[in-house]
């Protein structure tokens, strides 16, 4: 008692609150973003860009985040990884900006999140789905506040399963690069142990920003698989889709598109029915438990009226990180007795965190990953929009469908059982 | 059944060669000429691809008959070849001629990033995608596979056209003549009293029509982004390395050789899918460092 005393006067006299490490209320609060302003990628950088102005222009009106005004910093991803690296530690060093939310590439967050680690600065992966660096690492300042591949790449197997139960042989048209070889090693070995008579008749993998996938079409249409899969995403997947359709493939097979939910609006009409869309994640300008919430439809409207687009998954997943961070912040400002918080207050602060920005609420879990149910849907046409929009609707929620913390996704995939298939699941229509 | 999946694969090779020849022949014949290795020259194929959208949306919105599309496709080849060609090489390449050959890369690559830039700021970065004139034609059941007779048809038969006009052009007309006089030795060709300079104008022109052709002519079967310019450039410099810079027939068939090459790998070893553009130039310079129908070059001094 008398200890505590002491201890509490010394503290007053160094000018110290008892809770401690209170440093000053800052003037703003920076935040550095790194997105692809350049390449293929920016059809996912320039509308993750936007969203964050447009939250934060928001916030910013309302007194920021506990109070403080948030200026963002944006880094080009599309300048490649070792100048991305370079303009990291600009920000963090002579920027001070407080928080890091990078990247979208996967390769540009395995190279990020061991330099944020070094430089103690609260990194968000913002958009990247990449199951390794969370589980083969561990980390006090890196957290994903959205999706990832495993729970993605499962939830398609099974909503596929759902589709099609007697399904005999696959073949699978990937992006030559992480993203597409990785997610066919998950998709892969779960269908392998859900339903292990499947054939795989062919695995492709054309060139990341392929122009063409002429060859490719040709060899499917010869080949007759029951499923084409592919997990490739913006040209790319626009180019397959519109050069297979035209040529009659997808009346030959089912098309399983997990990453399609940021392609249906530029596909237009070239996106026929019946084909298996993903949202990387529970994120839909349509998502029918939200889209009548006057807050959702406030949302896609300031982002249509902004950038004159629908929003996208990488939009929602900005928001959710932003979110994720502010309530982290209120959570740390709360617990330090209502001063501001330091930087690893703010990071411990993230574990347990619940991300809720116009989606099912994301939970982060210990090992920093967050849980984002997975909304999967089969492209439909109504005349209210210009292009193709989901039915048939199912959310899968992550919980069941994720690694579970300290395994490694691979080898979880390979232990999961058949009885999976009989996963309780929420299922909407479309509201014509 | 092997010889149908030989047809098949020999279909879609032919297709995507005649694309690949179109702009490394402009390559080629700009570095026959001018001897500049135009890194630019990438950025004419994306250009052509995006005029030759934004012409074939306007065409779609104002509802005139879709067929104009086709000459659409000439025109936006012909206004980029034209504006921006003579452009930039009145203005930057005329000023490096006599420059060392590093500086000439530097210059070109700097104008391919400019004009990278320009095509972001002007387009924006979402893909377009005007396939008009491809649907119009239709399909084809070839060997049980459906074919779109744009690529299977209408795209080798430009490219042969391109090709034999290329050669009567060179080889029939005063004008072809006179190029190939100043490719052959520029200082004698000045001697008896050509322009070189408008000769130069005029080839580089021609040379950018070119890439601007196979971009417009790609851009109905393919998604037109930022970037699509680079993966082509370097395509052309394999071929064009490959056939001997400054070969107008080798260049046709070493494109022929290197889309048979990609589309036998999809079907039989599709690792390699990537890779074998570059195989086959690695394997070609090994044996005939000149490329395979280049010439040794006399030394001038």
């Amino acid at each position: 008692m008398r200890k505590t005393f002491a201890i509490a006067v010394a503290a007053a006299l160094l000018g110290i609150t008892p809770s401690g490490f209170a440093a000053d209320k800052p003037a703003e609060l920076k935040i550095g973003i790194t997105t692809f302003s350049s390449g293929p990628a920016s059809v996912f950088g320039v509308p993750g860009k936007a969203a964050a102005e447009l939250l934060i222009d928001e916030w910013n009106k309302t007194g920021g985040i506990g109070g403080v005004p948030v200026r963002l910093f944006f880094v080009d991803e599309g300048a490649g990884t070792q100048a991305l690296l370079a303009e990291y530690r600009r920000l963090v060093q002579e920027e001070k900006v407080a928080v890091m939310f990078a990247s979208i590439s996967s390769g540009n967050c395995q190279a990020v999140a061991p330099l944020a680690e070094d430089l103690k600065v609260l990194n968000y992966m913002w958009d990247c789905g990449t199951q390794r660096i969370l589980e083969e690492g561990k980390f006090r300042y890196v957290y994903r506040p959205q999706s990832y591949g495993t729970p993605e790449m499962l939830s398609t197997v099974l909503y596929m399963l759902r589709k099609k139960p007697d399904l005999k042989t696959i073949a699978v048209v990937n992006q030559d690069y992480a993203w597409g070889r990785d997610s066919w090693q998950l998709f892969s070995t779960a269908l392998k142990a859900l339903k292990p008579d499947v054939k795989v008749v062919a695995e492709l993998f054309p060139k990341l920003g392929a122009a063409d996938f002429s060859t490719e079409i040709s060899r499917l249409q010869a080949l007759r698989p029951d499923v084409v899969l592919s997990t490739s995403w913006g040209g790319d997947l626009d180019t397959l889709v519109r050069q297979a359709n035209q040529r009659g493939l997808m009346n030959q097979s089912l098309f399983v598109l997990p990453l399609a939910e940021s392609s249906l609006e530029r596909l237009g009409s070239d996106m026929p029915e019946g084909v298996i869309v993903g949202a990387r994640g529970n994120n839909y300008f349509l998502n029918p438990e939200y889209k009548d919430k006057p807050e959702f439809k406030a949302f896609v409207d300031a982002f249509q009226k902004k950038t004159g687009a629908y929003p996208i998954y990488p939009v929602f997943h900005m928001a959710q990180s932003l979110s994720a961070l502010r309530n982290a912040y209120e959570k740390a400002i709360k617990a330090n007795g209502g001063q501001w918080p330091s930087h690893e207050q703010v990071a411990d602060a993230t574990k347990g965190v619940t991300a809720e920005a116009y989606s099912r609420p994301i939970m982060i879990r210990e090992d920093g990953q967050g849980l984002a149910d997975q909304l999967l849907g089969v492209s439909k046409r109504d005349p209210k929009y210009k292009f193709a929009i989901m039915d048939d609707m199912a959310v899968y929620p992550a919980d069941k469908i994720s690694t579970p913390v300290g395994k490694i996704s691979i080898e979880w995939l390979k232990t999961i059982e058949p009885s999976m298939l009989n996963l309780q699941v929420s299922t909407f229509k479309h509201a014509m | 059944m092997t010889s149908d999946l030989l047809l098949i694969a020999a279909l879609d090779g032919i297709a995507y060669a005649a694309l690949v020849f179109l702009v490394a022949v402009g390559l080629t014949l700009i570095f026959g000429v001018l001897r500049v290795l135009n890194i630019a020259h990438g950025s004419f194929y994306a250009l052509g691809a995006y005029v030759a959208a934004s012409l074939g949306i306007g065409i779609a919105a104002s509802k005139i008959s879709p067929w104009l599309s086709y000459p659409a496709l000439a025109v936006a080849a012909a206004i980029v070849g034209i504006v921006v060609g003579s452009a930039i090489e009145r203005l930057l390449l005329q000023r490096i001629y006599d420059k060392e050959e590093v500086l000439q890369l530097l210059v070109t690559f700097a104008a391919f990033m400019i004009l990278d830039n320009a095509q972001r700021l002007i387009w924006g970065v979402q893909p377009y995608f005007v396939a008009t004139p491809l649907q119009l034609l239709g399909n084809v059941q070839i060997g049980g596979i459906t074919y779109t007779v744009y690529q299977i048809i209408v795209l080798p038969a430009v490219a042969l056209l391109v090709l034999a006009g290329m050669r009567l052009f060179l080889r029939r007309t005063v004008s072809g003549r006179v190029i190939l006089a100043v490719a052959e030795d520029r200082e004698a060709a000045r001697a008896i009293g050509i322009n070189v300079p408008r000769v130069y104008l005029w080839t580089f022109v021609i040379g950018s029509i070119l890439a601007s052709l196979g971009g417009s002519l790609a851009s109905p079967t393919t998604s037109i982004l930022p970037g699509m310019g680079t993966d082509m450039l370097v395509l052309s410099f394999a071929v064009a390395a490959s056939a001997g810079l400054g070969r107008i027939e080798g260049a046709a068939i070493t494109a022929l050789l290197i889309g048979l090459g990609r589309s036998a790998a999809v079907y039989w070893a599709p690792e390699l899918d990537v890779l074998v553009p570059y195989l086959i130039m690695t394997l070609v310079l090994l044996v005939k460092p000149q490329g395979l129908f280049g010439t040794l070059q006399a030394r001038r001094i």
